[in-house]
This record gives C-alpha cells, structure tokens and sequence, in this order.
C-alpha cells in the first residue's frame, strides 16, 4: 500500500483494523515491562520513593507536546495541502493531548506537594503547561461550535498553529526562567543525568504511553471517519425526504 | 514494597493516571460501537453509500 493511499478514508480504516490489534498488544507489553521496571527501580537518594511519580509525569509532560506537535503538522497538512484526513488526525488527537496534559500537571502536582511543599506554584515550566492545557480544551470547544467538519478543521489549525509557539516556550522556560520546576534531566546537551536503572523504565514507560497515544488515535481516527459517513448519509436521506 | 512517608500521593497519581487512561479507552470503544450502530441502522433503513450513489441521474430535457 503506497502513502498516498492513506489520503482514501475507506483504505485507511482498513488499515487501522488490521495494524490497531498489533499496536493493542505493543501497548499491553510496554506497559507490563515499564511498570515492572518502575517496580524495581530503586529510591531516589534526595526524594526516596516519591521518585516513582517520575515515570508517569514525564512520559505524560513529553506527550503534552508531542501530541500539540502532531496536531501542529496535521494543521498545516488541512492549510496547505487540503489532504482529506489531516483534519480528522487533528480532531481526534486534541482530547487525547488534553487528557495527557491534565496527567502531567496532576501528578506533578502530587509529585509537588511532598517534594516543594506546594501543589502548585505560578512558575514558568508549570504555567505555560497549564497554558497548553486550555488551549487544549479551547481547540476542543472550537470542534464542538462550528457545525461544518471543514469550516472548524479550518480554524481549529490556525489556533493550532497559533498554539505552537507555547511549545518552545514550556520546553525551554526552566533555562529562560528562575523556575522551582528542575531544568531538564534527559534531552539535554551533554545527556542524561538520571542513573541507568531509573533512566531504562522511564524510557519503558515513555514507549508504552506513546504507543498509548497512538493506538487511540488511529482508534478515534477511524471512529470520527465512520461519524462522518453516518453524517453524510443522514444529510443525502434528508435531501431525498425534502 | 514500602513507599514512604509519602505514600498516599504516589498511589494517588498512580489511581488518577489510570483512572484517566481507562477513561480513554472506555470513550474510543464506546465511540466505535455508536457508529457502528448508526451506520447498522442505516443500512437496515436502506441507506447506504451504494444507494446514495446509484441515484438516478436527472437530465433536463431541452425545451
């Protein structure tokens, strides 16, 4: 099957019906390997076992922006290219991308608490998150407002686009910034400076949530095109009645 | 396996993390099913997408 192929909605659920139970059993493993992982992983020697927090935060802080990212492609993909199923991949990323951020901030707010002795704090790293958070849900209402799939696919990509500049800001807000937020510890310039037997479930768990994000994407890419199907049927029986 | 003083707030990310998670899956699934059947009752009305476009072409007659 060439790529082009995928621009045909009939081919592509197709293709997510054969590919969705593979992905399903990935997730399942990864999840397995990176929960035991985070299982033996020993105690931080500052933090103690509050470190565990670690590799549910930071897989679901690193989607928070790779999801607005894919969204950021997909728009340009409905702005430029018009490619008929850039709008649905940007639709059905954006509540995933909201639920992933929620996680991020929860649990770092959990994760905040015993180790800053706050749930919260108006610092840079935290507030451009909650930014991205309600550009989420903005991107979300704007779906839910504009009756006509193409005039909101329209729109929801130019405030996507417009999103797109908080990325660089959350990214490298701790090193512009004085932030109690910790400057970054895995993609940095000289690498990582977690230890190996924390740094490997981290990376486990990073593995299983993104093939997380991936499953129910294509899972709700293929429900939104099924949607729309029904839509145009019931649209054509309305005609024929009138 | 023993967590700390700091407990609670470890099993309480873990709890929301897949509450949320579950969430996810439960609303994709739920999802699917309602379009399937929709487009079941549909095709039991005999609306399909063949029939939407077997429609007969309409030629105007020149006057």
């Amino acid at each position: 099957m060439a790529l082009i192929d995928l621009a045909n909605p009939t081919r592509f659920v197709a293709l997510v019906e054969r590919v969705l139970p593979w992905l399903v059993a990935a997730t399942v493993i990864a999840f397995a390997f990176g929960l035991w992982g985070t299982y033996l992983a020993p105690d931080d020697y500052q933090q103690g076992a509050t470190v565990k927090i670690m590799f549910i935060h930071v897989p679901n802080a690193w989607l928070s922006m790779f999801v607005w990212a894919t969204m950021s492609a997909a728009a340009l993909g409905t702005l430029v290219w018009r490619h008929p199923l850039a709008d649905v991949a940007a639709k059905c990323a954006a509540p995933l991308g909201a639920a992933f951020t929620f996680l991020a901030l929860a649990t770092g707010s959990l994760w905040g608490r015993p180790m800053w002795g706050t749930y919260w704090v108006w610092d840079a790293r935290l507030t451009s998150e909650l930014v991205l958070f309600i550009m989420y849900l903005a991107v979300i209402a704007l779906w839910r407002t504009v009756d006509d799939p193409t005039r909101a696919g329209r729109a929801a990509a130019i405030l996507t686009l417009v999103g797109a500049i908080n990325l660089p800001i959350i990214k490298f807000s701790v090193d512009w910034w004085n932030t109690l937020h910790q400057p970054a510890s895995v993609f940095r310039m000289g690498g990582p400076t977690i230890d190996w037997s924390m740094l490997m479930p981290l990376v486990v768990m990073a593995i299983a949530f993104t093939l997380l994000f991936i499953s129910l994407h294509l899972a709700a890419m293929r429900n939104e095109i099924l949607r729309r199907r029904v839509r145009t049927l019931m649209l054509t029986q309305a005609e024929r009645a009138a | 396996m023993d967590l700390g003083p700091h407990a609670d707030f470890i099993v309480g990310a873990y709890i929301i993390a897949t509450a949320v998670v579950a969430g996810l899956v439960v609303w994709v699934t739920a999802d699917h099913a309602a379009q399937k059947r929709a487009l079941a009752e549909l095709e039991r009305r005999g609306i399909t997408r063949r029939s939407a476009e077997s429609r007969p072409l309409q030629i105007k007659e020149p006057a």
